[in-house]
């Protein structure tokens, strides 16, 4: 956790309190709507794709890949100096819904769009755990 | 669609200094603006009955062009500031256009200014950082403003096999003009060596590929066409203008790929009665070298995926197919932050009156400016000429 609490710590409001306490127990959790059978990501009041109110909350693969990347070398603030380089990336997961995340644990030049990834989860304070992502082992980009 | 086709013109147009304007406030520079703008046009504060701006970030107010008139003694019977980033300046356009066609006001005054250079405290610059992103769902991850970019630069490799060398041929075109433009910035060339050979900031985006920060405001004085001809210099007509609002978060995008452009651009062509190979010359926004590559493509003058060989041997250079920002854009001749597309506005207004000097495009009569803002995220597209029809 050290250095962590300087970073930008998520505020979760009512609709994505859910997610974050899902992270906090190491589960990737996603709105599915019983109307449309769509998920949907990030957290709304309402299905995005048809408006319903009927969301309720699912466990994801965690499973999904790098749709495009970007190894970050100039930190966006003090907080992040010690992470450079550090890979941002929008990852596609199984289910559908694309989400930005940090590929972590691997040697940052080995990330490349297509790669499979798999969520792992990093606790930065009491209430925050990051959703964060590693190449899954002997996996290459499709 | 035609309904402001041909029915409003800017008859003033005017920069401050650019640069690194520590002497003075941005309040300041937006006045200056505005005063220079009605300078232009000959008219005095009394005439100016509409007032848009945009706010500042170094010197925010909480309504923004309430506080302009007043600070100008100025009661406008329209006034309202606008944010849409990077596309607030035609954003405000669209609005002004349709307020004058509309009845609600007969002559207004857009001026606009920032000190992102010289006026930002750490926490305001902290802030702005971290306001460019969804604050639960991206910004926590450590995503600077350039990554974002690099983000759909990356994309668009991957896809279409864009190099970064032809994003660097952008920075080149837009330095070439630089040099010719003696309000510049940045006015020692550059090759697309020295842009490959700069800092990486986010892979696959150089220092170089990046736009400037910088003090500096913008204005224009708009009124209907059939007023024009009372001004002392050529008006500049709007045929076409058009928006299109796709997502404000990158991570929520339909296309990494392929932008709103394409509905603001499809709306101004359609106004306007054109298409792209009628455009003399563009202004396509360039915060960052990427977004004029997937704006040429958005826009219709190559095909999508086709961007990178179109910008490179010079065709958007002076004396090419398309030159494209001419005055050297956000990458070589300013950026002051929300107003930056302005200085694209006022400086069609010289091409097309004719006024450029050294970087005067031949015979410009039609040209298309493009502003985008948030993250490829809200699109305005506008259509200006010489003629009326």
């Amino acid at each position: 956790m050290t250095g962590q609490m300087d970073k930008f710590l998520p505020r979760p409001t009512p609709e994505t309190g859910p997610f974050w306490q899902g992270c906090r127990d190491h589960k990737l959790l996603l709105q599915y709507c019983t109307a449309c059978g769509t998920h949907q990501f990030y957290p709304r009041v309402i299905c995005a794709n048809c408006m319903s109110e009927h969301l309720e909350w699912r466990e994801a693969s965690g499973r999904g890949t790098v749709e495009t990347y970007t190894i970050v070398t100039r930190a966006v603030s003090d907080a992040y100096a010690a992470d450079v380089p550090y890979v941002i990336a929008l990852i596609t997961l199984e289910e559908g819904p694309r989400m930005m995340s940090n590929v972590v644990g691997c040697d940052v030049e080995s990330v490349k769009c297509g790669v499979a990834v798999e969520v792992i989860f990093e606790q930065w304070s009491a209430e925050i755990t990051m959703p964060k992502f590693r190449p899954v082992a002997g996996k290459p980009a499709s | 669609m035609d309904n402001l086709r041909g029915k409003v013109a800017i008859v003033g147009a005017a920069d401050t200094q650019v640069g690194k304007l520590p002497q003075f406030s941005p309040t300041g520079l937006c006045i200056d603006a505005a005063r220079r703008a009605m300078a232009d046009a000959n008219i005095t504060k009394g005439q100016i009955d509409g007032l848009i701006t945009c706010n500042s970030m170094a010197e925010p107010y909480m309504y923004h062009a309430e506080a302009m008139a007043e600070y100008m003694q100025i009661f406008p019977r329209y006034c309202m500031s606008v944010g849409a980033g990077g596309s607030t300046t035609f954003s405000i356009l669209h609005h002004a256009a349709a307020a004058i066609v509309s009845g609600m006001c007969t002559t207004v005054l857009i001026t606009m200014a920032d000190s992102l250079r010289s006026g930002l405290t750490r926490d305001q610059a902290m802030k702005m950082q971290s306001s460019a992103g969804h604050s639960q769902f991206e910004i926590p991850f450590g995503p600077t403003v350039p990554a974002f970019y690099a983000l759909i630069a990356r994309a668009h490799m991957h896809k279409y096999g864009t190099t970064a060398e032809q994003f660097a041929a952008i920075a080149v075109a837009c330095r070439k003009h630089a040099c010719l433009n003696p309000t510049a910035e940045m006015r020692t060339p550059i090759t697309i060596d020295d842009v490959m050979n700069s800092r990486m900031i986010a892979d696959p985006l150089h220092l170089l590929d990046c736009s400037l920060v910088s003090d500096g405001g913008s204005a224009i004085i708009m009124t209907s066409a059939d007023r024009a001809a009372d001004f002392p210099h050529d008006p500049v007509y709007i045929l076409g203008v058009g928006e299109g609002h796709g997502h404000e978060h990158i991570s929520q995008a339909q296309s990494l790929t392929t932008s709103f452009a394409v509905e603001s651009g499809r709306r101004a062509y359609a106004m306007a009665g054109l298409r792209p190979s009628d455009m003399d010359f563009a202004q396509l926004y360039d915060c960052f070298t990427p977004t004029v590559l997937v704006e040429l493509e958005d826009l219709g003058f190559c095909q999508k995926g086709e961007g990178g060989a179109f910008v490179e041997n010079g065709n958007i250079e002076l004396g090419g197919m398309l030159p494209v920002n001419t005055h050297g854009g956000l990458l070589s001749h300013c950026h002051p932050g929300n107003p930056g597309s302005m200085f694209a506005l006022t400086e069609t207004v010289t091409q097309l009156r004719g006024t450029a000097g050294a970087r005067q495009v031949k015979d410009a009569k039609v040209a298309i400016v493009h502003g985008q803002g948030g993250i490829m995220s809200s699109h305005t597209t506008v259509i200006l000429a010489r003629e009326r029809h």
